[in-house]
């Protein structure tokens, strides 16, 4: 979920991918740049899916159902960054990565997905901006990193959307799971309740909430920590912008 | 005549600043580490000897307390680095509040104690008899854990950092509060097999919780009293112990092999399946780390022996 912050996400990666060079071989570095154009090659379909459908309908709602598969297929497919750490062939935290990741992939398929009274809301459209936005930066970042050419520029857009990207995705996400709270509540959708043979039960309309109340604590701490991140790699920027 | 003794000087650094935080001089040649850790508390009373860790190099390995100073590679000015292990919690005291909450906690649940279910449940109990057998196990298999944490086991360190305590008993208490929740609860349903699984599971369970006890008891006579040696186990006259032919850490394998399983099996709650598989997770974890630390010392480890499931793990 906090993994809409655009950056946060390989936050740890983000140090590293520009000094470490001894990393991963000749063939996964291929690899890797292969992965990471076909990622950025995939959301800017998605961008231009959803600019195109704007233009269309001439309004912002249902934009949804527009760039529902290449979404899906897409955000699933980030997936496979949890595998490149397991493997080592990305310098990041495992359980970090698989963290963003997975939240993501909440949000696609157990929020939206499974309540389909919430793929109508403006906020989806929100969190939906934010990602792509977000994604297409880093896409692009990792693959001019791989390739030992990072234009600044990109750096720059890397370490600086964020300020008002991160918090409009979570702003989008809370919303869409707090509009998709009745509905599971009604529905008792993917819920569990007693008496069952294996003594067990699930609550997904509070489960929901825990979530919500879980974004308190960590969205400031990664928020905070991008901005740290900013400072370190962009530190001179600001000595120049005071220059009159 | 007496023979000229040669004194030490010894000077402790910051390992990351590198900072001289204490110098000691006429250190005798046989000091330990131990002896020299509570000179340096004495000036500096906030980093009592626990939470000192003393290494030769600012990134290396923590020198043990029982090291002596001349049998060190250092010349008669010792230059040690010092990093700050945080605030330390002794073992038992860990053990003891980890263990104590599952206890308290599951009779909670058990006795029905108010604003757990609803109301008109409250201080009533169970119709089912497995219910009751549950609690005996579960409570039974606690007081064990406690009995052995104050008789039975020799620790090798004394303290862990002060967060472990809460990181730990919110695994621990929280689990059993889970489970307990569910065991006890008006709507539980027994067993599908009835009296049958029931019997099978506690004779697992009982069958496990004495093996574990006997492995303890093993390791226990492996290590005198106040010591911290470590030797190789051997099976014994004790039929339990004939485990340690097949693997490194059998308090593990009895443990989630057969407590645990035995646990689920007679309760049929999918959360204590839960329990039982993290717990199988981290103890396959422990015990691949000690199987390791064998290995690396005992040049004539049994070669036969895994870590913790014989021949698979």
């Amino acid at each position: 979920m906090s993994a809409a912050a655009p950056g946060t996400s390989k936050a740890a990666h983000s140090d590293v991918a520009p000094k470490k060079k001894k990393g991963p071989g000749a063939l996964a570095t291929a690899y890797l740049v292969i992965y990471n154009v076909v990622m950025t090659a995939g959301w800017l379909v998605i961008a231009v899916g959803l600019v195109r459908a704007y233009l269309a309908r001439g309004s912002y709602h249902g934009l949804y159902y527009s760039i529902e598969k290449p979404l899906k297929f897409f955000q699933t497919g980030a997936i496979l960054e949890i595998l490149h750490c397991a493997v080592g062939i990305v310098p990041s935290s495992v359980v970090l990565t698989g963290f963003q990741v997975m939240s993501r992939v909440f949000l696609t398929w157990a929020v939206t997905h499974s309540v389909r009274e919430v793929q109508s809301e403006d906020s989806v459209l929100l969190f939906v901006t934010a990602w792509t936005v977000t994604e297409i930066i880093r896409y692009s970042f990792y693959t001019f990193s791989l390739l030992n050419h990072l234009p600044y520029l990109i750096k720059w857009a890397r370490y600086t959307f964020f300020i008002v990207l991160y918090p409009m995705g979570v702003t989008g996400e809370l919303l869409t799971i707090y509009a998709a709270l009745p509905y599971v509540q009604k529905t008792g959708l993917y819920s569990v309740t007693l008496p069952n043979k294996y003594n067990f039960s699930f609550d997904y309309y509070t489960f929901l909430i825990l979530i919500m109340i879980s974004y308190i604590p960590l969205f400031p701490q990664l928020y905070f920590h991008m901005i740290r991140q900013r400072k370190k790699v962009l530190g001179h920027v600001e000595d120049y912008s005071k220059v009159e | 005549q007496e023979r000229a003794v040669v004194f030490f000087e010894v000077e402790i650094l910051d390992a990351k600043t590198k900072d001289k935080l204490c110098f000691l001089d006429k250190v005798e040649p046989n000091a330990t580490i131990g002896e020299i850790k509570s000179m340096f508390h004495k000036s500096h009373p906030q980093w009592y000897p626990a939470r000192q860790s003393i290494r030769l190099d600012p990134k290396g390995k923590s020198l043990k307390d029982e090291d002596v100073l001349q049998h060190l590679p250092v010349g008669t000015t010792a230059t040690f680095y010092f990093r700050d292990l945080g605030a330390q919690i002794s073992w038992v005291t860990v053990f003891l509040t980890e263990y104590t909450g599952p206890l308290v906690i599951y009779l909670m649940f058990y006795f029905r104690v108010p604003f757990i279910y609803a109301p008109k449940y409250d201080f009533t109990t169970s119709k089912h008899w497995v219910v009751h057998l549950a609690c005996m196990c579960h409570s039974f298999h606690y007081v064990k854990r406690l009995l052995e944490t104050l008789f039975v086991h020799r620790f090798s360190h004394g303290t862990m950092p002060l967060r472990n305590i809460f990181k730990n008993c919110t695994y621990y208490w929280g689990f059993a509060a889970w489970m307990a929740y569910y065991i006890n609860h008006p709507l539980y349903t027994p067993p599908i097999y009835g009296e049958q699984q029931i019997r099978l599971a506690l004779i697992i369970f009982l069958f496990c919780q004495i093996g574990n006890f006997s492995i303890h008891i093993a390791l226990r006579n492996l290590r005198p009293p106040g010591s911290k040696t470590r030797k190789i186990p051997y099976p014994t006259k004790n039929p339990f112990t004939w485990i340690f032919l097949l693997v490194s850490c059998p308090n593990y394998t009895y443990e989630v092999l057969g407590s645990w399983l035995g646990f689920t099996v007679m309760t049929q709650c999918l959360p204590v399946a839960f329990f039982t598989l993290v717990g199988f997770i981290q103890m396959t974890v422990w015990a691949k780390g000690k199987h390791r630390s064998y290995l690396k010392e005992f040049r004539d480890y049994p070669p036969l022996r895994s870590p913790i499931l014989p021949f698979i793990l």
